[in-house]
C-alpha cells in the first residue's frame, strides 16, 4: 500500500495516496470535480489535461492547476469550488458550448437542453448557458463524414479533447486516429484526413467509447441515449471473452459498451461492438422445420438462401421434436449405440455443452460427441495434457505485461483476438520484444521486435533449431531442468539433428537469426509463448506444441509472471465447451473415459451405465457416416447444436457428401446454415443475447452471459431444447428454475469439476461475472498463473517430448503448385453464419478472397480484385485476389467464412494421430484466371 | 551517460551558418575542450511560433506535434525523450563567453536605473533607427529612443509601445520611463518577454496592435487547451467590434490567463487588459479620442 498524503480540498483536510491527483483523490471523497477530456476508473483514459474543465486552485500558485495531471503533494491547499476556480470552469463548458450544433448527436430525451453528452451534463451541474455575444460566434459548420458502415463522424460536435486519439493510439494502438492544424482549426483526422470508411480503421469503436459529445457515434444509437434497459454481458465472438454490456430498447439492441472485465477492461473489437445485430436478421430460424418427403439434400448455389419452402415445412415443436426424438432412438435401438453421434458448439453456453454431452452418453449410450475444438486446438490439448498435464493456458494474455519477450507463432491477433493482441500492442509500447513467428507477416509485425517468416509446414524444424542453440550455447535452466522436468536427455539426442546451420535452410530463417532469437528467449526474465491455430492445425500439429512446451520448460519461461504458454482459445466457449466434457475420449475436466474411477463415478453420478470407450471425433464422425452397412460403428443418426460442419469441416464435398448420407440428421441452429440445408429436422435456437449461461475464455475465466432481449418466434433456448429431447428419450432430468433451469445445470456441472471450478458457483458468478479457475472453494480469488510449484502430471514434473521433423501431408508440385492457409479475418466468424448476417461487419468485408503477393500476381498475369479459380485435388472455388504482400511466395491465404467460395471444399481431411485435428493449413492447390 | 547539445533554428541561413561553424568548431576545438566537446546536433525547427516555447519545443524534437507539456514536472526533471534537460536562448549562450572570459563584474558593470547588464533590444516602428539594439538593462523607452534609434519620426508622437513582444502587453507614453527589464513590467500588466519593442505614435491605434496580437495568438495558438484555442478565436472575433464587450473579453481574459496550459494563452489577454485600462477611449461609445487624428 502506498503511502498516505496529507493535503486540503475545500478547506477539508484529507488524504491522497502518494502519488494519486488531485481529481482521483477529490473523486474518492465524493467530490466529483467537471471533467471533458478525463475518462476516469478502469475502463478510461491516461488523463491529458487538455480540456482544462477540472482546474483547480492550488494556494501559491500563480495559475489554476488541472486536477487530472497533478500530483498532490504534502500540505497542499486546493480549492476546487473557490471563485476562481469555478469562474475558469464555467468558462471552459461555455466556451465549448459556444461550438456546438443546436441538434446534438447523444442526447437525453428527458430534457430538450441535453444534446451533448457530457458536455450538456456538467453544463447543466454548474448552470452553464451560453450568453448571446458567444452564441453568435460560433464556428463554422463542418461536414459530417458517413462514410462508415458502423461510426457517424460529426466534428461540428468534437471539442478536441483528444480521447478519442488516446483510445486508437494508446489503448487500441491502431495509430488512424490524429490531429490536424493547430488552434481553432485543429481537427481530428483519420490517417491523411480520409474519410473514415476509406481510412484504415479497423472499427473497434473504442473512439466512439470514448467520445464524450457525441462527435463519434455508432449509427445506431445517434440521438437519444435513453434505452429500456442495460444488460451486462460477455462477448459471443472469440476465446478472448471481453464483458460488455447491451443497450437494449424495444426488445432490440441499440448498441454495445465494453465493460471493465478482466480479459477486456472496456475494450472491445469490431465484431463485439458493431456485430451483434445478426440476432435481428430477418433470416432468423423462427419454426421448427421438417423435410419435405422426397426433397433432395443440397446446399443452394445462392449464399445464405433464404427460401426453403421447397424443402421443408413448417411444423409445431411438439411434431418435430417427437419426430426427430423418436427416429434417433428407433436408429440406436436398431442399430446400436454407435449408431448415433452429436456435435455440440464452442459458441454455446457451458450449461449447453454439458447437458448436451450428457445426453449423447446417457441418452444416445456413446461417447460419439464431439465439437469444433476438434478442428481448432485439439492437438495444442493432446501435447498440453501430455505435458503439462493441462489443456488450458498457463497464463492470461494479459501478462504479456509482466513479460520481457513474447513469440507469438502461428496466429494472427490483431484479426483474430482483437482485443487480447491491443494487451501485445500495449506491451510493446512499454519495452516488451515481440517476435512473430508466422509463414504470413501480420499486422502484429509492425510491433514485432523480429519477425520470422518461416516456411510453412515447418514449425518442428524452426523451434528445435532455437532448443538446439539454447542447449548448445548452455542457456539452460538446470535448476528447472533438475527439478521440474522429466526426459531432458531424450529430448537433447532428438534435437542434435535440428542445428541453426542445418534447419536455416529448411525453414527459412537463417542461423544468426534463429540463434539470436533463442539467446533472447533464454536470457529473457520472463518470456511466454502465444500461439493459434497456424501451430495446432498440421499434421504434426501435437509435434509442433510439444516443442513449444519444451522451449518454454529448458529455459524455466514458465510458472512465473510473464512467461508460459497461451494458446489463444478460438472461439467464445471453445475453453468451456471442452472442460464441460464436449469431447469424445474425456468425461468433464478432462477425466479419461477409459479411466476406471472417472468411469464409474460418472455412472454413479447420472445414475447409468456409460460407454467405457472414447468415442469418434468430428472427421472420424464424417468417415463413419459413409461407412459400410455392415460396419457396427457405422453413423447413422446425427444431432447438430450450433455447429457448422457444411462449412468448418475439411475437404467440404466430402463433409457435404456424409451429413446428406445420414439416415437422420436434426440441426438446431439460429438460421438456415450450411449444415442445416441437409438436416431431416431443424430447430430454431436462441442467440447469444436471448440467453442465460456462462462461457469460459481463453485465459481460464468463466463469465456470466445473461439474457438482454426475447428471441423471435418460436424459437426457443437451446437448454430448453436439448431437454425436450432428454425427457422423449425417456431420460428423467429435472432442472428447474429460470432460464430452463439454467442455474441448477451449472451446480451438477459444478459438481462434476470440483478439481476446477469447486468455488465458482452460480451466485458467485451473478455477483463477479468472471471468475478464474482453477478455484477450488468459494473463498478462492483463482490462480490466473499455474504451474507455480508443480505440474498437475503424475510425477508433477513437465513431461519433455522429443519430436521430429515430418513434411505435410500434400506438398505442392507441378499440378498443384501453390500451399493453400485457411483461417479467419477480422470481421468475420467462424463460418460466417452470423457475421455475414451482420450489417456492419459484412458490409466493411462482403467478398470472399484470396490473398496473394505481388510477386505471384504478376507472373500470374493477375491483379488484385480480379477473380480466379483456386483448385486442389477435392475441390475448386471461385475467388477475388486480394494483394497481400505478406502472404509469402507460392502461397495463397483464403478465409473460410465464406459460402460462396468456400475455403474447406479445398482443403485436405488428413490428420494428426493424436489430436485427431485435420490440417487446415496446408494443402496443395491451383490457381487459374476464372473464365469469363 | 554523455550530454548531447541540440540547436534548434528556424531559418536557412541560421541553418547554413551554423553548419559551417559547427564544424570548425569539431575540427578544431579550443585547446581547453579538445576531447571534451559534447555532442552538438543541429534541428531545424519548422517556424511555428509556440515552438519557441521550451517544452513545446522538445515535443517537435522528439517528432511529436508542436505542443507545450504540463508542468509539473519540468524539462530540467523530465525533459528531452524523459531526460533531464537545459534550454537556453541563444541570447543566453551569447553572453556565456565574455562573462567566463571577463568576469560577472565586467557583465553586471552595465545597467542603468538601478539594473544590471546588457540586452538586446528589437526595435521597430515609429522610430528614426529601428534595428537590434545592444543597450543596458534597465533602460527606459523613452532613452531607448532617444539614444539609440535617433527618436521619433518626424511628425510622430509617442503615444505607445509594446515592450515584449505580442505578450507583453501595450503600454502608454505616460510609461515611457518605467525602466525595461526583467520583473519592472509586471505591476503595469505586461513584461520584457523577448524585448522586442515596438513603437506606436498618434498615427496608430492601440486597439488595431492588439487586434493584431489576438489574431495573431489565435493563429498560433497549438489548439491544445481550450481557453487558448476558443478564448483567442472568440476574442479576436470580440475586438473586432467597435465599442468591446468588455465583460465577455474580461470572462475570457480571465479563464485564458488562468488556465491555459502554457504562457501563450496565459499571456494571450496581455494586450486586451492593457487597452482596456489604458486606451479605454479607443473601445468606448464614443471612439474619437487622443491619438485618433486620422
Amino acid at each position: 500500500m502506498s503511502a498516505l498524503v496529507d493535503f486540503t480540498l475545500n478547506g477539508v483536510a484529507i488524504q491522497a495516496h502518494e502519488g494519486e491527483t488531485i481529481f482521483d483523490a477529490a473523486l474518492r471523497h465524493q467530490i466529483d470535480i467537471p471533467h471533458l477530456c478525463h475518462k476516469p476508473g478502469p475502463t478510461g483514459l491516461r488523463p491529458d489535461g487538455n480540456c482544462r474543465a477540472c482546474v483547480v486552485e492550488v494556494k501559491g500558485e500563480r495559475t489554476l492547476a488541472p486536477s487530472c495531471c497533478r500530483s498532490v503533494a504534502a500540505g497542499m491547499d486546493v480549492q476546487s469550488t473557490s471563485e476562481r476556480a469555478v469562474k475558469s470552469q464555467k468558462m471552459v463548458l461555455e466556451m465549448l458550448l459556444s461550438d456546438m450544433p443546436d441538434a446534438g448527436y447523444k442526447w437525453n430525451e428527458h430534457d430538450e437542453s441535453l444534446q451533448h453528452g457530457e458536455l450538456s451534463d456538467w453544463a447543466q451541474r454548474l448552470d452553464v448557458t451560453v450568453r448571446p455575444a458567444l452564441q453568435s460566434l460560433r464556428r463554422e459548420e463542418t461536414k459530417a463524414d458517413l462514410s462508415h458502415p458502423a461510426i457517424a463522424v460529426n466534428l461540428d460536435a468534437c471539442i478536441q479533447c483528444n480521447r478519442c486519439i488516446r483510445a486508437c493510439r494508446e489503448e487500441q494502438v491502431n495509430d488512424v486516429i490524429g490531429m490536424r492544424l493547430r488552434g481553432a482549426h485543429s481537427a481530428i483526422a483519420f490517417d491523411l484526413n480520409d474519410k473514415m470508411g476509406d481510412s484504415t480503421c479497423v472499427a473497434c469503436g473504442e473512439c466512439v467509447q470514448a467520445c464524450p459529445t457525441g462527435a463519434l457515434m455508432p449509427k445506431t444509437q445517434i440521438g437519444s441515449q435513453i434505452v429500456d434497459k442495460s444488460v451486462d454481458s460477455v462477448c459471443p465472438f472469440c476465446g478472448v471473452g471481453c464483458l460488455l454490456t447491451y443497450q437494449v430498447k424495444g426488445n432490440k439492441i441499440m448498441s454495445v459498451e465494453g465493460r471493465d472485465g478482466p480479459a477486456n477492461h472496456g475494450r472491445l473489437c469490431v465484431k463485439g461492438r458493431f456485430g451483434f445485430d445478426y440476432a435481428h436478421s430477418t433470416e432468423r430460424l423462427t419454426k421448427p422445420l421438417i423435410r419435405i418427403a422426397g426433397a433432395p439434400k443440397a446446399i443452394p448455389s445462392e449464399t445464405h438462401a433464404t427460401d426453403w419452402r421447397n424443402t421443408f415445412r413448417e411444423a409445431s415443436w411438439e411434431e418435430a421434436l417427437a419426430l426427430t426424438t423418436s427416429t434417433l432412438v428407433n436408429l440406436r435401438d436398431t442399430h446400436g449405440k454407435k449408431s448415433l453421434a452429436g456435435f455440440g458448439s464452442a459458441k454455446g453456453s457451458n450449461e449447453e455443452a454439458y447437458l448436451f454431452q450428457k445426453l449423447v452418453r446417457t441418452g444416445f449410450g456413446s461417447n460419439n460427441v464431439d465439437h469444433c475444438t476438434r478442428l481448432c486446438h485439439a492437438s495444442s490439448v493432446a501435447a498440453l495434457l501430455e505435458g503439462v498435464g493441462s489443456g488450458a493456458v498457463s497464463n492470461p494474455v494479459s501478462d504479456v505485461e509482466h513479460a520481457e519477450l513474447i513469440v507469438v507463432i502461428g496466429s494472427n491477433p490483431t484479426s483474430n483476438h482483437p482485443v487480447a493482441a491491443t494487451w501485445m500492442k500495449n506491451a510493446a509500447k512499454h519495452g516488451t520484444k515481440i517476435v512473430l513467428a508466422d509463414p504470413r507477416i501480420t499486422d502484429i509485425s509492425k510491433h514485432a521486435w523480429r519477425t520470422l517468416q518461416f516456411k510453412a509446414d515447418t514449425d518442428v524444424a524452426m523451434v528445435n533449431a532455437l532448443i538446439y542453440t539454447v542447449i548448445e550455447e548452455g542457456l539452460l535452466d538446470a535448476d528447472f531442468i533438475a527439478n521440474r522436468a522429466s526426459n531432458f536427455e531424450a529430448l537433447r539426442q532428438s534435437v542434435k539433428a535440428f542445428s541453426p546451420e542445418s534447419m536455416a535452410e529448411v525453414c527459412g530463417i537463417p542461423a544468426p537469426t534463429l540463434r539470436e532469437v533463442a539467446r533472447a528467449f533464454a536470457k529473457a526474465k520472463s518470456a511466454m509463448i502465444l500461439w493459434g491455430m497456424g501451430v495446432s492445425q498440421h499434421i504434426h500439429g501435437t509435434d509442433n506444441v510439444r516443442a513449444l512446451i519444451a522451449l518454454c520448460s529448458i529455459t524455466g519461461q514458465i510458472g512465473k509472471p510473464g512467461s508460459g504458454l497461451h494458446p489463444l482459445r478460438g472461439q467464445n466457449n471453445v475453453q468451456g465447451a471442452s472442460d464441460a466434457g464436449l469431447i469424445p475420449m474425456m468425461f468433464p475436466n478432462y477425466q479419461r473415459v477409459t479411466n476406471t474411477e472417472a468411469h464409474t463415478w460418472f455412472e454413479d453420478f447420472w445414475h447409468t451405465k456409460l460407454d467405457d470407450q472414447p468415442g469418434y471425433t468430428v472427421v472420424e464422425i464424417m468417415h463413419k457416416i459413409l461407412a459400410d452397412d455392415s460396419d457396427p460403428h457405422k453413423v447413422r443418426g446425427m444431432y447438430i447444436m450450433g455447429e457448422n460442419p457444411a462449412m468448418s469441416d475439411p475437404d467440404l464435398n466430402h463433409a457435404r457428401h456424409a451429413l446428406s448420407s445420414l439416415e437422420h440428421l436434426v440441426v438446431q441452429d439460429i438460421f438456415m446454415t450450411e449444415t442445416a440445408w441437409l438436416a431431416d429436422v431443424v430447430l430454431p435456437a436462441t442467440a447469444w443475447p436471448e440467453k442465460t449461461g456462462t462461457v469460459s475464455n481463453t485465459d481460464r475465466m468463466v463469465q456470466m452471459g445473461r439474457q438482454a432481449i426475447d428471441a423471435p418466434g418460436d424459437a426457443m433456448p437451446d437448454l430448453w431444447i436439448i431437454q425436450q429431447i432428454a425427457a422423449r428419450m425417456g431420460l428423467n432430468w429435472n432442472y428447474s428454475g429460470e432460464h430452463n433451469g439454467v442455474a441448477v445445470v451449472y451446480e451438477e456441472m459444478r459438481q462434476a469439476m470440483q478439481a476446477a471450478i469447486g468455488g465458482i458457483t452460480w451466485e458467485r458468478l451473478e455477483r463477479e461475472s468472471s471468475v478464474t479457475y482453477p478455484c477450488i472453494k468459494g473463498d478462492d480469488a483463482g490462480q490466473t498463473i499455474v504451474f507455480v510449484d508443480r505440474f498437475p502430471t503424475a510425477d508433477g514434473r513437465v513431461q519433455l517430448q522429443a519430436t521430429q521433423f515430418i513434411p505435410a501431408d500434400e506438398s505442392p508440385d507441378e499440378e498443384f503448385p501453390f500451399v493453400l492457409i485457411t483461417g479467419r479475418q477480422l470481421e468475420h466468424w467462424h463460418t460466417g453464419s452470423m457475421t455475414r448476417r451482420s450489417d456492419v461487419l459484412d458490409a466493411i468485408e462482403s467478398v470472399a478472397t484470396v490473398s496473394m503477393n505481388l510477386a505471384d500476381m504478376k507472373a500470374l498475369g493477375i491483379q488484385s480484385g480480379d477473380s480466379i479459380t483456386v483448385k486442389s485435388r477435392r475441390g475448386r472455388i471461385q475467388i477475388q485476389t486480394r494483394l497481400d504482400n505478406g502472404t509469402p511466395p507460392g502461397t495463397v491465404f483464403i478465409p473460410f467464412a465464406y459460402a460462396e467460395a468456400a475455403a474447406n471444399l479445398l482443403t485436405n481431411a488428413a490428420l494428426d494421430p493424436f489430436g485427431k485435428i485435420p490440417e487446415f493449413k496446408y494443402c496443395a492447390v491451383a490457381i487459374e484466371a476464372a473464365k469469363g | 551517460m554523455h550530454a548531447t547539445s541540440i540547436c534548434v533554428t528556424n531559418t536557412t541561413t541560421a541553418v547554413a551558418c551554423f553548419t559551417v561553424e559547427l564544424a570548425k568548431l569539431q575540427a578544431n576545438p579550443p585547446a581547453a575542450l579538445k576531447g571534451k566537446l559534447p555532442h552538438i546536433e543541429l534541428r531545424r525547427g519548422a517556424g511555428a511560433y509556440i515552438c519557441g516555447e521550451e517544452s513545446a519545443m522538445i515535443e517537435s524534437i522528439e517528432g511529436k506535434r508542436g505542443e507545450p507539456r504540463m508542468r509539473p514536472p519540468y524539462i530540467a526533471q523530465v525533459g528531452l525523450f524523459g531526460r533531464p534537460t537545459l534550454e537556453h536562448n541563444f541570447e543566453t549562450l551569447y553572453w556565456v563567453r565574455d562573462i567566463v572570459q571577463k568576469g560577472a563584474d565586467w557583465f553586471n558593470g552595465f545597467g542603468r536605473n538601478g539594473r544590471k547588464g546588457l540586452r538586446s533590444f528589437s526595435v521597430s516602428g515609429r522610430v528614426k533607427n529601428p534595428g537590434v539594439k545592444l543597450a543596458p538593462a534597465g533602460i527606459t523607452l523613452q532613452e531607448l529612443v532617444d539614444e539609440f534609434c535617433g527618436g521619433m519620426l518626424d511628425v510622430h508622437n509617442l503615444y505607445a509601445y509594446l515592450p515584449g513582444g505580442a505578450s507583453g502587453g501595450i503600454f502608454p507614453a505616460s510609461l515611457a520611463n518605467v525602466p525595461l527589464d526583467f520583473d519592472t513590467l509586471q505591476l503595469h500588466g505586461g513584461f520584457i518577454g523577448s524585448a522586442s519593442v515596438i513603437v506606436l505614435s498618434q498615427h496608430d491605434k492601440a486597439r488595431d496592435a492588439a487586434l493584431n496580437m489576438m489574431r495573431f495568438f489565435a493563429h498560433e495558438s497549438c489548439g491544445q487547451c481550450t481557453p487558448c484555442r476558443v478564448g483567442t478565436a472568440k476574442a479576436a472575433k470580440l475586438m473586432e467590434a467597435p465599442v468591446w464587450d468588455n465583460s465577455t473579453l474580461e470572462d475570457l481574459n480571465q479563464v485564458m490567463a488562468d488556465a491555459s496550459i502554457c504562457g501563450l494563452g496565459q499571456a494571450a489577454p496581455n494586450p486586451v487588459r492593457c487597452v482596456q485600462k489604458y486606451f479605454a477611449h479607443e473601445i468606448s461609445e464614443s471612439p474619437a479620442g487622443v491619438g485618433d487624428d486620422r
